[in-house]
């Protein structure tokens, strides 16, 4: 896999070219710690939000109307206190946490592909098509894209997540499909694909085999910076009330509520914001990391 | 170069139209309606409704009917706000959003650029490091949760500065929403200054001018800067295209009569005619702002050929 693109079988600084390109890549990520913390608190937290509630016993919609907005107390029964219907605030972040992941995943994962096939297929192909292709890209770009999610969302019953995360995920992969289309004009151009073209592999042969597997670090790389602009993106659609729908809690919809009670229950405002932002850094730390790492010829900032 | 402006210009109408189409066929795809109300309507006063505002008729003829009416500046009645007429809507919450994004727009430009320029001089120390850092924070936090907390603290906690409200423009109403809208502007202008400044520091010709003997000050305004500003220059069109939809969360947190909530309100009501009108204008905005942004470009960086 390694030295396709020009560069990356260059020797490392520590003035060895042994093991491969993710090899090399996990040694440059290595020596980032705030990277490598910032990667540990996201896992913590992913792993808090899947298993917590399971835990704690109480569901994220269940009522106790003897604790009706109490601040948070440790060691009480709700130790980040409740809403004002008496919800454990601790539980419905926690499960907020866990919406607001699977959406981010998936509507990444939605972005992913689309952005990716529609930029090899575009810088592969060359010419004509992939100047209309791009030129696509080009006008979607100039539009305010949370504009088209807000649109989107009114197509079909509001909160439902599947619809929730397609929407999302279909005005994300701009971004990926540019970098990708710019990727492989490279590629297109290097010698084993003249030789495999030479041979006689098909066009998607071409594509699935020998493209995509020499873009697969920028890819990785993008996906981890995608994810936490696909929860934002979540969050601020579910502050609007078009994401997420109470009972379900959402980051955003948390946020909402907090927003709306933060005279006299700011601890509803602060412990939400506050876990959205940790994630949001975190994400956006490893994201920076590994683009660094595995995409050394800097993508756009 | 007016060529081109004019080339430009040109492409306005015909991308506006089909952004204008896809709306019209995605909101009408919608399922639901705008009279579909908690308490439904007998069935006849449902279709009188329909009949008086035209949504009985086929779709394709209501859409000729849209774009003529369009074309003659007339958006049409609003059909959640009765009696009012989309235009009006929009004329009256529009100075309101304008005078908001292009306050924190100023602003992004007033703090980011010197805050930019800063770090990059002093790279490395610890004026550098506080900035990015907080740069990094202020580029990651959203402004759904900047907004509540700077009410939090300014507003409730420190009682500085007014909760929400509009006042007329009164400044002192507007300093909260501004700056909820600014920050992450601002901190982005600020990453994207040093680190053009710094390429642009390392060049041939500021070596040049170093060597001729101009004094460091000059060298940095005259030389370097200039050059610098480039990035933050074709920033300036996707940054409106960013106040566009963080007006809607700012409008929504400090209870200003803007725009924004009519596109949300608009969407949830099934108000066709609202959601169509503010589509149109806030693509008018961003492409105009667009445009704008890469005109600038060109006329300040002679090295874009607008030949081709």
């Amino acid at each position: 896999m390694a030295g396709s693109i020009p560069g990356w079988d260059m020797p490392v600084e520590d003035g060895s070219t042994a093991g491969g390109f993710w090899r090399l890549a996990w040694r440059r990520l290595r020596r980032k710690r705030v990277a490598l913390c910032a990667g540990v608190v996201v896992v913590l937290i992913a792993c808090l939000a899947v298993a917590g509630p399971h835990f704690s016993g109480v569901r994220y919609d269940s009522l106790d109307w003897d604790a009706l907005a109490v601040p948070p107390q440790f060691g009480g029964a709700h130790w980040l206190g409740t809403d004002r219907l008496g919800r454990d605030l601790f539980v419905r972040t926690l499960y907020g946490v866990r919406i607001s992941l699977l959406i981010g995943l998936l509507a990444s994962a939605v972005s992913l592909v689309i952005g990716v096939v529609w930029g090899m297929v575009a810088g592969y192909s060359g010419g004509r098509t992939d100047e209309l292709m791009m030129r696509a890209v080009d006008v979607l770009y100039s539009l305010p894209y949370l504009f088209v999610v807000i649109i989107l969302t009114t197509l079909f019953t509001r909160g439902s997540l599947i619809v929730l995360f397609v929407a999302i995920g279909a005005v994300g992969w701009l971004t990926i499909a540019r970098i990708v289309r710019g990727q492989t004009l490279v590629l297109a151009r290097t010698e084993f694909v003249e030789a495999a073209r030479v041979i006689g592999v098909p066009p998607g042969a071409m594509l699935w085999r020998h493209i995509l597997p020499n873009l697969s670090g920028t890819i990785v790389a993008y996906a981890t910076l995608a994810i936490p602009q696909m929860i934002l993106f979540e969050s601020f659609l579910s502050f609007l009330g078009l994401g997420v729908q109470e009972p379900l809690p959402s980051l955003g919809n948390l946020i909402n509520d907090g927003a709306r009670e933060m005279q006299s229950a700011p601890w509803m405002l602060l412990v939400p914001a506050a876990f959205l932002v940790v994630l949001l850094l975190c994400f956006s730390v490893v994201g920076d990391a590994l683009r660094d790492a595995l995409d050394p010829r800097e993508g756009p900032a | 170069m007016l060529a081109y402006a004019a080339r430009r210009l040109a492409a306005i109408p015909p991308t506006l139209f089909v952004i204008v189409t896809l709306a019209f066929v995605v909101v009408r795809a919608a399922p639901g309606g705008p009279f579909d109300a908690e308490q439904s309507l007998p069935p006849q006063v449902k279709a009188n409704l329909e009949r008086a505002y035209g949504l009985d008729q086929p779709l394709a003829t209501q859409y000729l009917h849209y774009l003529t009416a369009i074309a003659h500046g007339d958006f049409g009645p609003s059909l959640k706000y009765r009696d009012t007429s989309v235009g009006a809507l929009i004329a009256q919450g529009l100075p309101v959003s304008l005078t908001l994004g292009f306050a924190a727009l100023l602003v992004a430009l007033a703090l980011g650029v010197p805050l930019g320029t800063w770090a990059a001089l002093r790279r490395g120390r610890p004026v550098d490091h506080g900035i990015m850092g907080l740069a990094v924070l202020g580029v990651v936090l959203p402004s759904f949760v900047t907004g509540p907390l700077l009410v939090l603290i300014f507003g409730l906690g420190l009682h500085w500065l007014p909760v929400a409200g509009w006042q007329n423009g009164n400044p002192y109403y507007l300093v909260l929403p501004v700056m909820t809208l600014a920050l992450p502007l601002i901190a982005y202008i600020a990453r994207l200054i040093r680190s053009s400044l710094l390429e642009v520091l390392q060049s041939d010709f500021i070596r040049a001018a170093r060597a001729r003997g101009l004094g460091s000050r000059r060298v940095i305004w005259r030389h370097a800067l200039p050059p610098a500003l480039l990035p933050v220059v074709s920033y300036l069109g996707p940054a409106t295209a960013f106040v566009v939809t963080g007006s809607l969360v700012v409008e929504t947190v400090f209870g200003l009569p803007g725009t924004g909530r009519y596109l949300v309100e608009g969407a949830i009501d099934r108000d066709y005619t609202l959601v169509m009108g503010m589509v149109i204008v806030y693509g008018l905005i961003t492409l105009t702002c667009n445009l704008a942004a890469d005109l600038i470009y060109g006329w300040l960086d002679p090295r874009v050929g607008h030949a081709s």
